[in-house]
């Protein structure tokens, strides 16, 4: 209809991205073990549901906070009235610490420069409004979270121009790739105004090295441009190696309280770490207290639920559950993980190594006819309304090779993923047969080449295996 | 107007022109109420000097019955020994449909708070934050940078930022006046649309409250009617912000515009182009729990708006609380009674209070607030300054937060609107205590009628008009000289010169 306005009738909200489309056939066929045994899985969704019993005990444990009270007296009232957009003092207090603790401690988080939001959704589209012009660009890595083409560019008009990274050194961010995609914003006459990384990547679960965090600081210096480190899945780390976050490398390079330090902005929710996406909680974290006064103001048309503030800052302010949380949020989601690498494992198909985030960035190149996109998104389709599984497709995430899944696995249960597996195999060894014989020996080639090679990147064909070194 | 320097010495790394300029409002001079207020703010006893407020739009009368309800029923908590089997459904669910059965008590309580004249498809109810987030949102569906909305004025003095900030779209008012009690005519916006197609601005529709923010007043049916057929002859979208629709005092008769949907006979009407606002906020009291609606007769309208809540989703917490006592039928129909009765009654403590100190207000039946008449006690009737200085009179004298008309952008100086719902009794009797002491002791003054004609509201647009051009920022200080300074306008036994 023509008088409504552009953003109605424009796809710009990107949910007609396959991304989307599997989470419709999934909810037309959803899985249950009793009443729909042969639905349709869902792996699409990063979400974290292996901690809800701690939360349910802290509640039980907790009446106060539960029945609206401090102190015994209801406080039903003020909250009801309170919508303050400068937010509940206690909960921003309670919400930098609990970022302090994920941080091991390490750096400091001022309450005063956190600016609450309706969700990290509303955080990154707020970040941009304050920090970009309608056809300003900010720089992406692919693979990148497909919201972001809403949440960034819809309503904002700003552009995103990826950083193109690519499994030969499993996707990490390089100079030239940064520098590339600078240039090519340039070509298409857009203005750079920052950089946009998501650390613990989604979808590939990694997290951004230090060497990665030390260019990305020197790049957005020497370019004198902003850089927002979407941090959501900080408390998902499951590995060895702690969580590195940009306030580190900033602490490191003693630039706290420099230039520079204004132009980096940490997006926060409690959506993953605490597994509460309903509650719609997303913080803004930024030095400039410009992007901190407009951004206040723009909470404004997404302020938090002030009863949900309230029960927050009463959960995160007791520090024997944050810590008891997050170190049994870790331990679940790593044996988890391991249970989906195992079980992707048996069906010949290895993923991403990875130690953070909700999901795992699985390699099923070897199963594509052609190593094109159409032939992803054949196999995804396969996947989806055959082996009855919604994984995310790597095209769905900008990535720049075909046959690139996002799985998750901490949105069902251990039987659940079992079933997933073994459906996955299944299906794998029904069509290997078939597959072995149709490889072309340009792709033996090529798959015998990339064995030898990394840490990051396991590639297994039909025909040989590698060591796990997990 | 001053270019913000605030970017400057940064090379590339600026921020964007909506985080530096000054569009969210904020700056304007008509919060210095509410910071002085902060500084001092009136408690019954440990403050009872301090300045009450009377600016906020609150509806603080029937929380207690709302807190027994959630008292009562523990199950609707997800925190709750009773609720808590749903806690981890509840705290997962970001669906931006939102829980049903939230829809579905939304769509209960909005019919019943229009007297069940009308039945609302919860299909048809998007979320939004607040209403804040829905007025913001329906302009994004509607309207592109540059096109432009109109408005009755006076009017909410935020929407300057919700509908304008980071839309991009212009806001036109359609100019009420006083001689026939501020009411809108469909003749008065007809005259708004034609101007601004003269000076080739593309309307994209109206947009308007009511009840009335800040006049407290209700548009009748033939009105509503006729302004229905007018979007739809032009073509152009009508939103309709009902975010005060069950504050109407009993006795009042609210007619929604979802009522002249349905009457409208179908040729006239082209339901597409109407669209609902709603809110908690005010009719309930909630305002900290976020709850905004848009409700579309256009089915593209609520599918992109529905898409859009993702930036401002009611939390599910909050919905699911309210799913089960909006539709506790019982609850609700007595919350909606007792709340109209206690609202009347306030408004009628408070307007007759005024009446004892020879101050009327506009005639209204509902709202939180009363739109009163201080014409009589400016030092010049045709001036803004003179309203802006008894307005801090009545803040740093009286000791009262009230909000003038001009924050409201009217064009006729000397009303103020003034909250009565968001404090207890005592307190009410408190200021209005110090009104009528106020007013008493200055009683002996000569402030010179100005007659209200055409020469004079002509004269009253020209200077608003240059006013708001020149981004006046005056202080008490200023205005006090000013006083000093000009040639005798003023009686020299004015008590505003004293004060």
């Amino acid at each position: 209809m023509k008088h409504l306005s552009t953003k109605v009738t424009s796809n710009a909200h990107g949910q007609d991205s396959s991304y989307f489309l599997g989470w419709e056939e999934y909810e037309k066929n959803p899985y249950d073990e009793i009443k729909n045994p042969n639905g349709i899985i869902q792996m699409g969704l990063a979400e974290n549901q292996l901690c809800f019993d701690l939360i349910e005990t802290w509640l039980a444990k907790n009446p106060d906070a539960a029945g609206l009270k401090k102190d015994g007296h209801s406080i039903f009232k003020e909250l009801a009235l309170f919508q303050d957009y400068h937010g509940l003092p206690e909960f921003k207090k309670a919400l930098a610490e609990f970022m302090e603790e994920i941080r091991g401690n390490r750096v400091t988080f001022d309450p005063r420069k956190i600016v609450l939001a309706a969700g990290s959704t509303s955080a990154n589209e707020t970040l941009m409004f304050c920090l970009a012009e309608p056809g300003d660009a900010f720089l992406l890595p692919t693979p990148y979270y497909p919201g972001f083409d809403r949440d960034l560019k819809w309503r904002t008009g700003a552009e995103i121009v990826p950083i193109h990274c690519s499994s030969s050194n499993g996707f990490q961010i390089t100079e030239s790739a940064l520098q590339q995609a600078y240039q090519q914003a340039q070509k298409l006459d857009l203005k750079v105004k920052g950089v946009l990384v998501t650390n613990p990547s989604n979808p590939l679960g990694t997290m951004l090295t230090r060497k990665e965090l030390n260019l990305l600081v020197d790049f957005i210096t020497s370019k004198n441009i902003h850089l927002i480190s979407d941090e959501i899945y900080s408390g998902t780390v499951f590995g060895f190696e702690h969580f590195v976050s940009v306030m580190d490398v900033l602490k490191d390079k003693k630039l706290e309280n420099s230039e520079v330090s204004k132009r980096v902005h940490v997006v926060y929710s409690l959506s993953k770490d605490l597994g509460l996406p309903g509650f719609r909680v997303g913080a803004i974290y930024s030095n400039d207290e410009m992007v901190v006064s407009a951004a206040t103001k723009m909470s404004s048309f997404g302020l938090v639920s002030s009863q949900t503030q309230y029960l927050l800052s009463a959960l995160l302010s007791d520090k024997k559950f944050t810590s008891t949380y997050l170190d049994e949020n870790q331990k679940r989601l790593k044996i988890r993980q391991k249970q989906l690498v195992s079980g992707l494992e048996a069906a010949g198909v290895t993923c991403l190594k990875s130690n953070a985030g909700l999901f795992c960035w699985v390699d099923m190149r070897h199963l594509l006819d052609t190593n094109t996109f159409e032939a992803e998104l054949e196999l995804w389709k396969k996947i989806v309304y055959e082996v009855k599984l919604n994984i995310s497709p790597g095209s769905s995430c900008h990535c720049t090779e075909p046959g690139w899944f996002r799985v998750c696995f901490a949105n069902m249960s251990e039987d659940t993923l079992d079933l997933a597996m073994e459906r996955l195999k299944e299906y794998v060894e029904s069509t290997d047969s078939r597959r072995v014989i149709s490889k072309s020996s340009h792709e033996r080639i090529k798959s015998l080449r990339k064995r030898t090679v990394s840490n990051w990147v396991f590639r297994v064909s039909w025909t040989d295996r590698v060591p796990d070194e997990r | 107007m001053e270019i913000p320097e605030k970017n400057s010495g940064r090379g590339g790394a600026i921020l964007s022109k909506i985080a530096t300029n000054d569009q969210h409002g904020e700056n304007s001079e008509y919060f210095d109420g509410w910071k002085a207020y902060d500084k001092d703010p009136f408690h019954l006893s440990r403050n009872p000097h301090g300045i009450i407020q009377m600016g906020l739009a609150e509806n603080q009368l029937c929380l207690d019955l709302i807190k027994d309800w959630i008292k009562n029923n523990p199950q609707a908590s997800i925190c709750t020994p009773e609720g808590a089997h749903q806690f981890s459904d509840i705290a997962n669910f970001q669906d931006y449909h939102g829980l049903k059965e939230f829809r579905q008590a939304i769509a209960n309580f909005m019919g019943k708070a229009r007297g069940g004249r009308v039945t609302f498809d919860p299909d048809r109810v998007v979320m939004s934050g607040g209403a804040t987030g829905a007025n913001e949102t329906i302009m994004f569906c509607l309207a592109d940078p540059g096109d432009v909305f109109l408005i009755p004025s006076p009017y909410y003095a935020a929407f300057d930022r919700d509908l304008r900030w980071r839309t991009g779209v212009e806001i036109i008012p359609v100019h009420c006046s006083s001689s026939d009690n501020f009411k809108l005519t469909v003749e008065a916006v007809e005259w708004a649309y034609k101007k601004a197609q003269e000076s080739n601005k593309k309307v994209k529709g109206l947009i308007l409250t009511n009840p009335s923010n800040p006049l407290g007043t209700m548009l009748d049916k033939e009105t509503l009617k006729n302004l229905t057929r007018f979007v739809t002859s032009n073509n152009i979208h009508l939103v309709v912000d009902e975010i005060y629709a069950a504050t109407v005092f009993a006795g009042g008769n609210f007619v929604s515009v979802a009522e002249v949907v349905d009457e409208v006979d179908i040729s006239e009407v082209n339901v597409d182009l109407i669209h609902i606002v709603y809110s908690l906020s005010k009719d309930m009291g909630l305002p900290g729990f976020r709850v905004g609606i848009i409700y579309s007769y256009n089915d593209s309208v609520v599918s992109c708006a529905r898409k859009m809540s993702s930036f401002g989703l009611v939390s599910s917490q909050t919905q699911l609380m309210l799913a089960s006592m909006l539709s506790d039928d019982r609850f609700v129909e007595n919350f909606l009674m007792e709340s109209s009765r206690r609202l009347g009654i306030r408004h009628g403590v408070f307007t007759s209070g005024l009446k004892k100190a020879d101050i009327t207000c506009l005639t209204s039946k509902a709202g939180l607030f009363a739109w009163m008449d201080l014409r009589h006690l400016l030092r010049d009737r045709d001036s803004f300054e003179s309203e802006i200085e008894l307005w801090h009179i009545i803040i740093d004298k009286v000791k009262l937060n009230v909000s003038p008309g001009s924050s409201f952008r009217c064009t006729e100086p000397g009303w103020f609107r003034v909250c009565f719902a968001n404090m207890d009794d005592d307190t009410l009797h408190v200021a209005l205590q110090r009104i009528q002491d106020f007013v008493s002791k200055n009683n002996n003054k000569l402030v010179e009628k100005a007659s209200v004609h055409d020469q004079t509201i002509q004269n009253n647009n020209a200077k608003k008009q240059k006013w708001r051009q020149g981004n006046l920022r005056l202080s008490f200080r200023r205005l006090y000289e000013d006083g000093l300074s000009s040639p005798g306008i003023m009686s020299p036994h004015s008590p505003l010169l004293r004060a």
